[in-house]
């Protein structure tokens, strides 16, 4: 199962898993889940825009992402976040829809894109996923620190003067960007899967927030080699494999954190003296 | 060199309003800081004081008047400013240990790769010990209590090396016993990091140990001076605009509205006297 056609799609498959493991923690911290559940879902109806006027795919989903990805940052700073993407989600999916009606014989490629087809991945979709793929992360690691800072306590963040609505609108063009890299292989919905599912586990083996990237990286690249491999084997759709692994893994962790609140004396309390503290 | 600096202030606020919807939250506002000096900001919910501190820290724009940080107007951004707003909350689920957010004051702000020296672990572990957060430096910040919270929130500002402190309402959801613990740990860092701190509350008597001047805030206007000076019904009752009577009480001060027979607490109450 390694080689010809299946190549393609291990190196695919395992680039949407190394940026949905890094995108995907964020999203989690952030509470953005909604979010990246809309901008796969715009990258779908650039696809069909796309192959509407016979132009790149890839520049399509990426179009309408960012598109999207700005829209919802913008109109977020007025109205109530959820009813933006909402909206805009539901607005995507009708366009979508409309664009699809027009060009029937294209309907099976972007079918795929909904769903992913990972056995079609071919050698000219590889070099664009990596690229777009790494310019995710390169953003990432380069907005690590500000990005936690408004994540976490934005308040404070403003008064240092980091702009928490300049951070969700960068943040929301690496989704933007993630997506576009990965929904060829996973498909839209199931990108979302990836996003959420890897890094939502990784968060309950961990307490370390570099350690729970890297471990969430790792979760979505098994998530998604094993799936291809069953694909392979059996024949069913990678879309419903990633989906079911990544929620699978989510109560494994679930069930681990609880364990070990049951089974842990937290270290340290407000009495106990700094120089008995454990020093690690 | 502005006035202000040359009087030595820290910050000072010169006739500060503030219109937010239509209604008139802050008229004619006017206090000054010193450095290393510790000022209680008091006031009953509602009075104003959120907004003072956000004037002060440039995120809300006065309507009239001018607020002078280090002698220079607009605070926005100014490292010399640290700040612990009134809610903080930390999901238990993020996996942040008190360690992180320490780190997150020190460089929180800056773009690019972080270098994870030495020196910049030595300085977190400085900044632990000081607020005494050594003990669960590595624990998950969401699974502290509160009051371990606000000392890390503590750190978390004081690693900036900031002049002034801005902490709002650090006691409001805290036990008596971690609250002393909390002021007790403010006059301590106020004097060995040479900090001015500008504290906000709605009992000003867990303060009083520590309070060098008070600031005292009612329906957005604010006198202030030492406590002797301020807090007296002559001048409580010019602010309240009605007759109010200051009442000590075993070393705790109530402040209670209309003359002698009439009990109605203001501020300054225990939590379960206090007005709705
Ligand atoms: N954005 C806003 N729009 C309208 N009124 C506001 C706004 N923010 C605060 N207020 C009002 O300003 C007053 C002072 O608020 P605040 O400074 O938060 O008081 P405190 O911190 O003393 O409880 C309150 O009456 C509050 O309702
Ligand atoms: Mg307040």
């Amino acid at each position: 199962m390694f080689a010809g056609f299946m190549t393609n799609a291990w190196i695919v498959g395992s680039i949407a898993a190394v940026v949905a493991g890094v995108v995907g923690f964020f999203v989690v911290v952030r509470g953005s889940a909604f979010v990246a559940h809309a901008l796969p879902q715009s990258a779908f109806t650039g696809a069909a825009g796309a192959s509407l006027l016979g132009i790149s795919t890839v520049f399509g989903m990426g179009t309408f992402a960012l598109a999207s990805a700005l829209g919802i940052a913008w109109l977020g700073k007025r109205g109530r976040h959820d009813v933006v993407t909402a909206l805009t989600l539901v607005m995507l999916l009708g366009t979508g829809e409309l664009f699809l009606s027009y060009k029937t014989e294209y309907a099976q490629a972007i079918y795929s894109l909904l769903f992913g087809e990972v056995l079609g991945v071919s050698a000219n979709e590889v070099l664009p996923s990596a690229v777009v793929a790494g310019v995710a992360i390169v953003a990432v690691a380069l907005m690590y620190r500000p990005l936690m800072l408004t994540s976490v306590l934005p308040d404070m963040g403003e008064a240092r003067g980091v702009r928490s609505h300049r951070m969700e609108m960068l943040f929301l063009v690496v989704v933007a960007l993630a997506t576009t890299a990965a929904v060829p292989v996973v498909g839209a919905l199931l990108m979302f899967s990836l996003m959420i599912g890897p890094p939502a586990a990784s968060r309950c083996f961990t307490d370390s927030p570099l350690a729970a990237i890297a471990l969430s990286v790792a979760l979505a690249l098994v998530t998604v080699w094993a799936s291809l491999a069953i694909a392979y084997e059996r024949n069913w759709p990678v879309g419903f494999l990633v989906g079911t692994i990544g929620a699978a893994l989510y109560v494994i962790g679930r069930l681990w954190a609880a364990w070990r609140q049951a089974h842990t004396v937290r270290p340290g309390s407000v009495g106990l003296a700094p120089e008995t503290a454990p020093a690690h | 060199m502005g006035p202000a600096e040359a009087s030595g202030n820290l910050v000072s606020l010169d006739g500060i309003s503030v219109w937010l919807s239509g209604h008139e939250v802050l008229r004619d506002v006017s206090f000054s800081v010193r450095p290393g000096e510790f000022t209680g900001l008091i006031g009953s919910n509602g009075a104003g004081k959120t907004t003072i501190l956000r004037v002060i820290l440039g995120l809300q724009e006065p309507t009239a008047g001018r607020v002078l940080v280090k002698g220079k107007a607009g605070a926005r951004h100014n490292r010399s400013v640290g700040y612990v707003p009134q809610k903080v909350l930390i999901d238990p689920d993020l996996p942040l240990r008190a360690r992180d957010v320490v780190g997150l004051g020190l460089d929180g702000h800056r773009f690019g790769l972080s270098t994870s020296s030495g020196v910049r672990r030595r300085r977190i572990e400085e900044m632990l010990g000081a607020v005494d957060a050594a003990g669960f430096a590595d624990s998950r910040m969401g699974n502290l209590s509160g009051g371990e919270q606000q000392r890390v929130l503590i750190a978390h500002a004081l690693i900036g090396q900031p002049e002034l402190l801005l902490l709002d309402e650090p006691l409001a959801n805290l036990d008596i016993a971690s609250g002393h613990e909390i002021v007790e740990l403010m006059r301590r860092v106020a004097t060995e990091h040479h900090v001015a701190v500008l504290l906000s509350a709605h009992d000003m008597n867990p303060l009083l140990p520590a309070m060098e001047r008070v600031v005292y805030v009612a329906a957005g206007r604010a006198a202030s001076g030492t406590v002797d000076e301020v807090v007296r019904s002559e001048v409580l009752s010019e602010l309240y605009g009605h007759p109010v009577t200051v009442l000590r009480v075993e070393g705790r001060i109530l402040v209670v509205a209309g003359s002698h027979d009439q009990t109605e607490i203001l501020a300054s109450a225990p939590h379960w006297l206090e007005r709705t």
